[in-house]
């Protein structure tokens, strides 16, 4: 398995989703993680299932072993450089459905963000 | 934490002059660190962008799990770029190379399309017009460094072991070896592979994409990510094109679909046609 993962990009970008976590973790005093929330443009280059099998990896021995991870998925949005419609292309080759031309411009789905960490606040007082 | 594989080490990836070879040899022991139970405990779900119902759940303990969505838990917004690190320090490459009047091509392809030949004929062909200098990236040997050397150009050779992709710490350590002169073009050959790089900055003012006629006229749409990240597109080897059934036409329209920005120089590192309009270029870039 860490043979298959070394070969991924996909998992250098889990290390760097665990590394924000946790610097953001230790920003708020905070010593456990509850939920993720990740954004994964369909045009980022990061497959999602390559990128949920390296995070198994790289989520061991962190503050958010146990977390739930959300990954949402942003589907692509293109502008026609020719009328300016907008749309979201069935396949990267796709014409504009308004005027026909080949060309467009992405305006969404290149995103690879965190977009939300939910923090377990400190139990001291309870239980 | 290595950045290839996770494993803690972080000196896996080597950076080497040609000539320095014998000083950099380390093992590399990949220790785990988390020992014992084996639990595996990555809960991911994935919705698709209109957000929630519609998690397929990848549980495979469930048990003694729940979601604390009450009192005892906060939320931090964030909207954090994921590969902010790399991007802020492709940043400090980049202002680091303008200041200098460097000129930064970062130079990806497939394996084999034929990028060491290219930049051979090109250092050599440039010879008292314009210095170069040269970070040579592969997973291993000094192969490519060696070849670039006896151009008589400075060269580092960065081998990123089982590593994809260079990224911006990289090339900004192997920038620190090679003392570039200002005024000058810096040239990184990446990894060959046409997928990972693509991701990562590296505080280049051009990337530069080689395909091959030896290759699928297709390629532009069978990876897009490179071609619609690159600025130039060069088609190389094609003095090969009588014998294969490379349309050339063909692959810059898909290209062009892909990326319509994208400027194409077609050319042969080994005849030489085509070579003039990319010094052209180099001279004014």
């Amino acid at each position: 398995m860490q043979d298959k993962a070394q070969k991924m990009h996909e998992l250098s970008i889990a290390m760097n989703i665990v590394e924000i976590v946790e610097e953001n973790a230790a920003a708020a005093n905070c010593k456990a993680v509850s939920e993720i929330d990740l954004e994964i443009g369909s045009m980022s280059g990061v497959v999602i299932e390559a990128l949920q099998f390296a995070l198994e990896e790289a989520v061991k021995s962190s503050i958010m072993e146990s977390a739930v991870i959300n990954i949402h998925e942003i589907s692509a949005r293109v502008k026609c450089i020719a009328c300016a419609h907008e749309f979201e292309p069935e396949d990267i080759i796709t014409p504009c459905p308004a005027c026909g031309h080949l060309y467009a411009d992405v305006i969404q789905g290149k995103e690879m963000k965190v977009r939300r960490i939910t923090f377990f606040e400190e139990l001291k007082n309870k239980e | 934490m290595c950045g290839t594989c996770g494993c803690g080490q972080e000196d896996e990836i080597r950076i080497t002059k040609p000539g320095d070879e014998k000083q950099h040899d380390h093992v590399h022991s990949h220790e785990h660190e988390h020992d014992g139970e084996n639990h595996s405990h990555a809960h991911t779900h994935t919705h698709s962008h209109n957000d929630g119902h519609e998690h397929h759940h990848h549980h495979e303990d469930d048990h003694g799990h729940h979601h604390h969505h009450h009192e005892d838990s906060r939320e931090v917004v964030l909207e954090q770029d994921i590969l902010h690190k790399n991007n802020l320090l492709a940043e400090r490459n980049r202002g680091f190379f303008e200041a200098r009047n460097i000129r930064a091509i970062n130079m990806v392809s497939s394996p084999g399309s034929g990028k060491t030949t290219l930049l051979e004929k090109t250092i050599t062909d440039m010879k008292g017009y314009i210095p170069f200098f040269i970070v040579e990236g592969d997973q291993q040997t000094m192969n490519d460094a060696k070849r670039i050397e006896a151009t008589g150009a400075p060269v580092v050779q960065v081998n990123t072991g089982s590593g994809c992709h260079l990224d911006a710490s990289m090339v900004n350590r192997a920038v620190k070896e090679l003392e570039i002169a200002e005024n000058s073009i810096l040239v990184i050959e990446n990894v060959g592979n046409l997928v990972c790089p693509a991701m990562f900055d590296l505080g280049e003012a051009y990337r530069v994409v080689v395909i091959s006629v030896t290759e699928g006229d297709d390629k532009p749409i069978k990876y897009p990510d490179m071609f619609r990240t690159s600025n130039i597109c060069i088609i190389n080897k094609t003095d090969l094109l009588p014998y294969v059934d490379f349309d050339v036409e063909k692959a810059k329209d898909y290209a062009l679909r892909v990326n319509h920005h994208l400027k194409f120089f077609e050319l042969s590192a080994k005849s030489g046609e085509g070579m003039d309009a990319w010094y052209e270029w180099l001279k004014e870039c």
